[in-house]
């Protein structure tokens, strides 16, 4: 019995090291960068903690009663027969109840606060930003500045930045580990996330659901920084000589193998992000705040790129 | 002629594929050579393949889960040397269509093809004998579920040789498994062998609802039923409510994929939400599926083991029907972030933390019947000590999981997978070793060699938290599950050790094959010739090790819970009626093992294009189940003299054993190991 408490130990500490190391800029989940991984963050400590209460006691009698209890240790007490107690049952039932009603609390606000959907309450003009999910690559459009971006996006620090997100091709998953919350990116709808930065520095953002062969090269950067770099890096991108028509899109929208390259756009076609919504729901209108799909279905799409 | 089918389908250009193939195609001409050599064609034939016995077929489904329990673990091999070397820059040794078939298929078999046919081959053994009856409700029926799976299993096995196997993940998420993204034969393969095994486990559902409600001895109450056998019903309640919605999910993909109609399709008005929702419709119960009946086992033995009564048996009934319910109402906890409104997750979040009260208090109850109790260090008893400590690790991961904002960072990472395993491995395949060696004597007639049994704990459960811990932390750190490879070198360390972890629950494994052989070696000395080796409390130790035909010569009557141990008590367990009566036996027949087959065909033949294979097979099918429907004599008879020869035979050996040790006869015969 004594090798298995010293793996569970370690096991425990390991736990604990993470935890308490959160720090450690590896560790991406225990070092946010914003309001909403950092709320996320404590949901997660919050419900460790609470479970504890039940978990600590379950480990201390599992290596406590096949112990005492062992069929050597013929001085312990025998009860062949016991076989109910209401008290017992009760504290069995009862505690777990208890934690789970407190949990369902933490949910339940933690869920409103946090919904993904919310807008990020701020003095500040969000940053808008359309992402789009192609194989094996995020297209990134930003409709205000009317430019466009492949496998890179920058947003001001302490601004919200409010994404608009859909796919054209297989379901996929749009997460910055480091920002918070991540959201599934559908065809022919779109989907909502609202996220903030408030310290300065360059996040990986990845897929996070398995979308085909290329699916271990759909990571990009996203990059927090100045009002004034942000400035900077969007005249940057209206210097590039690529503008974002339909035939460059048909392109981009083609599989690509590996890694694809960083690529900017001086230049959107209008409606680029919604033309691609309807190329899958033609009837599609934008909804805020809810899910997108229309509930009727549709004729044939003749959307306007051709449909497939 | 052989529809999409062409040579090009085997492939001869992926050295590892070939390899594999060759191995196993060996391996399969080694076993079939020496079944030819030793003349057992026949012998196989008119008493396994063809039988309606429970408790051979029992011992087929068990044999069918540990094959491919190897094979499922050959596939997480590949996966965590994988990703161990594919760091930084590297691309490791499996290309990305190759990676996704191997993580697939792991996933797809060790649900489908190991834990179903486990828990299936379990509940075959131990039910009937539980509740005093001589066989299913429906043995025919029984044998057709065998075979189904099996067929399902060897379509997922042929597929590693001719085509490929799907590439979309085990849970096969619209519309990456429609035609316009995965265009090959391997969703099809998934959907078939899904399809066809998924038809075996229904019915076996079906056949254990009605075995348990109507074949109980005289006298047994529900609240009368051993616990495994009240977890084997809601089991099978679960198989009957689930089961039809994955045929129908899977269905309404093939008629995508086959016919181009859009159910879940990006345009058109289809609906991808639709298949997750109906997926997990069926894939949350079948969780439960898979770990009640090995909740099921930890409660006879933490009894059986530490000499005690059952802590709270109501208690556990009432635990189990809830969870019963409640795990129809939390699949959306699959899927927080697909974008539903924060009432919506909250419901189906909460839901799934009111799963883990019942959940604990099963964990206080096998606690609680440890408590004051005379525990023997068994390796079933090693298994479920293992099981409590990790699964209640896992359960709070999922707890965590189920507050809908720690799963929109948590969710489709490696912490996932952390805690799914933590719930599945000791929570299904843990409780089934135990059942393994537990029940292992009752099924052959000798017990399992001990020490190779702890031997083998000790590395699965060493191995399990050097593989899983790791991948708690990589969650945490933010890397996405089904990764071909990466270019973060923070995670490559963790990976190793994850990789290190496999290694030594692959010695594990290899620790349980040593095992079984010098068990069957030293099968004399490890004989059970009482029947009851362990001094059990149900009704399946007072037959025979192995039972004959008929199980009980005399139907038991029951009087309360642990029915064997009080009939022990009152020293009537081993009383001989006056006379014996005759016994009517279901006869062996082949049908089974031919619809088995025309399903495998069919389902070849459907993923392959081959209509008329197609065709053949169905006919195939419909006129077995004709020609069976015909057999108007489907018993046979064991004259009451043959019961008695039997039993005489039987008290003979009892009465051997009585002389030998007298003190507490047929009580276990071996000295209780003291750890």
């Amino acid at each position: 019995m004594k090798r298995k408490k010293v793996f569970v130990l370690a096991a425990l500490l390991s736990l604990g090291a993470i935890i308490f190391l959160g720090g450690c800029s590896t560790v991406v989940l225990f070092d946010p960068k914003g309001p909403i991984g950092e709320a996320e963050r404590f949901v997660i400590l919050a419900a460790i903690g609470l479970m504890l209460i039940v978990v600590i006691p379950v480990f201390f009698m599992a290596f406590w009663f096949p112990r005492k209890y062992r069929a050597s240790n013929t001085a312990s007490t025998y009860m062949p027969k016991w076989s109910y107690s209401g008290k017992i049952d009760f504290f069995m039932w009862a505690v777990p109840f208890a934690i789970v009603t407190v949990l369902a609390i933490l949910a339940w606000t933690s869920t409103h606060a946090l919904d993904p959907y919310k807008p990020i309450p701020s003095a500040h003009k969000p940053t808008n930003i359309q992402a789009i999910s192609l194989n094996w690559k995020w297209l990134f459009i930003y409709p205000e500045q009317n430019i466009a971006t492949v496998n890179q996006i920058a947003f001001p620090v302490n601004v919200p930045v409010s994404f608009k997100i859909t796919s054209d091709t297989v379901m996929t998953s749009f997460f910055i580990p480091q920002l918070g919350s991540q959201m599934y990116a559908m065809a022919g709808m779109q989907t909502r996330l609202h996220l903030l930065a408030d310290k300065p520095g360059v996040y990986t953002g990845q897929n996070q659901q398995i979308s085909g062969v290329g699916f271990s090269d759909m990571y990009f950067k996203a990059h927090a920084v100045s009002r004034k770099e942000f400035q900077a890096w969007v005249q940057k991108i209206r210097q590039s000589p690529e503008k974002l028509d339909l035939n460059r899109y048909e392109q981009l929208a083609k599989p690509s193998a590996g890694y694809y390259p960083v690529t900017y756009f001086s230049g959107v076609k209008p409606g680029l992000f919604e033309d691609i919504v309807r190329k899958y729901d033609p009837t599609w209108k934008e909804t805020p705040g809810t899910m997108s799909k229309s509930s009727a279905s549709t004729p044939a799409s003749t959307g306007v790129l051709g449909g497939k | 002629m052989f529809g999409k089918l062409t040579l090009a389908a085997i492939p001869f250009d992926k050295p590892i594929v070939i390899s594999a193939v060759g191995g196993a195609v060996f391996l399969a001409l080694v076993i079939l050579g020496l079944i030819t050599y030793y003349r057992k064609w026949t012998y196989l034939y008119h008493e396994w393949l063809t039988s309606l016995d429970h408790k051979k077929i029992g011992i087929m489904y068990i044999i069918l889960a540990l094959v491919m329990l190897v094979r499922g673990f050959s596939d997480a091999i590949l996966m965590r040397s994988q990703q161990a070397v594919a760091a930084g820059g590297h691309l490791g040794f499996l290309a990305p269509d190759h990676f996704n078939q191997i993580f697939s298929a792991h996933g797809s078999i060790m649900i489908i093809f190991m834990a179903m046919p486990f828990l299936a081959g379990l509940m075959n053994i131990v039910v009937p004998q539980q509740i005093g009856a001589r066989d299913v409700a429906f043995p025919f029926l029984n044998s057709v579920s065998l075979w189904l799976t099996a067929a399902g299993a060897m379509l997922i096995m042929v597929s590693l040789g001719v085509g490929e196997f799907s590439q979309a993940g085990w849970s096969g998420y619209t519309p990456l498994t429609e035609k316009a993204y995965s265009p090959g034969v391997g969703v099809d393969y998934w959907i078939w062998a899904f399809q066809i095994a998924g038809i075996g486990s229904t019915l076996t559902g079906i056949n254990f609802l009605v075995t348990i409600l109507k074949m109980r001895a005289p006298g047994m109450k529900p609240m009368h039923m051993p616990l495994f056998v009240w977890t084997a019903f809601f089991t099978s309640v679960l198989i009957v409510w689930a089961f039809p919605v994955l045929t129908v999910d899977l269905a309404l993909v093939t008629l995508d994929r086959c016919l181009g109609m859009h159910f879940f399709t990006n345009d058109l008005g289809g609906n991808m939400m639709m298949y997750a929702n109906l997926f997990w419709t069926w894939g949350h119960p079948e969780v439960y599926i898979v770990i009640l009946p090995a909740f099921g086992v930890f409660s006879e033995v933490s009894a059986t083991f530490s000499g005690k009564r059952l802590f709270g048996y109501r208690s556990l009934v009432y635990a189990t029907a809830v969870i019963t319910i409640l795990s129809f109402s939390v699949w959306v906890h699959h899927f927080f972030t697909m974008g539903a409104g924060p009432n919506v997750n909250l419901f189906f979040g909460i839901a799934t933390m009111l799963i883990a009260i019942p959940t604990g208090v099963k964990i206080f109850n096998w606690l609680f019947t440890m408590y004051r109790g005379r525990i023997q260090f068994t390796p079933p008893m090693y298994w479920t000590l293992g099981f409590i400590v990790t699964f209640t690790i896992g359960g709070a991961a999922g707890v965590l999981m189920a507050v809908p904002p720690a799963d929109y960072v948590l969710h489709n990472s490696l912490f996932l997978i952390a805690h799914f395993h933590t719930m599945l491995i000791p929570g299904t395949l843990f409780g089934f070793l135990a059942g393994y060696y537990y029940w292992f004597p009752k099924a052959v007639g000798f017990r399992l060699q001990e020490n190779w049994g702890i031997r083998a704990f000790w590395c699965w459960i060493i191995g399990f938290y050097l593989a899983f811990i790791p991948l708690y932390v990589l969650g945490f750190m933010g890397m996405p599950r089904r990764l071909q490879h990466y270019v973060n070198p923070a995670w490559h360390p963790y990976l190793l050790v994850a990789a290190l972890g496999t290694a030594l629950i692959g010695l594990g494994i290899v620790f349980l094959g040593v095992q079984l052989v010098v068990s069957i070696k030293e099968r004399r000395a490890l004989s059970d010739t009482t029947g009851d080796p362990w001094d059990g409390r149900t009704l399946e130790w007072l037959t025979a090790s192995p039972p004959a035909a008929y199980n009980f010569p005399k139907i038991p009557v029951v009087e309360d819970i642990d029915a064997f141990m009080g009939m022990k008590e009152k020293d009537v367990a081993y009383r001989r009626p006056e006379q014996y009566s005759d016994i009517e036996i279901p006869k062996n027949v082949p049908h089974g093992l031919i619809i088995g087959a025309f399903a495998f065909l069919g389902g070849f033949a459907v993923i392959w294009y081959i209509w008329w294979l197609a065709l053949v097979s169905a006919l195939g099918i419909l006129g077995t189940v004709i020609a069976r429907s015909w057999d108007d004599d489907p018993h046979y008879l064991i004259p009451a003299a043959e019961v008695q020869r039997i039993e005489d035979e039987r008290h003979r050996q009892l009465a051997a054993v009585a002389q030998r040790c007298p003190a507490d006869a047929p009580a276990s015969p071996e000295p209780v190991p003291g750890r």
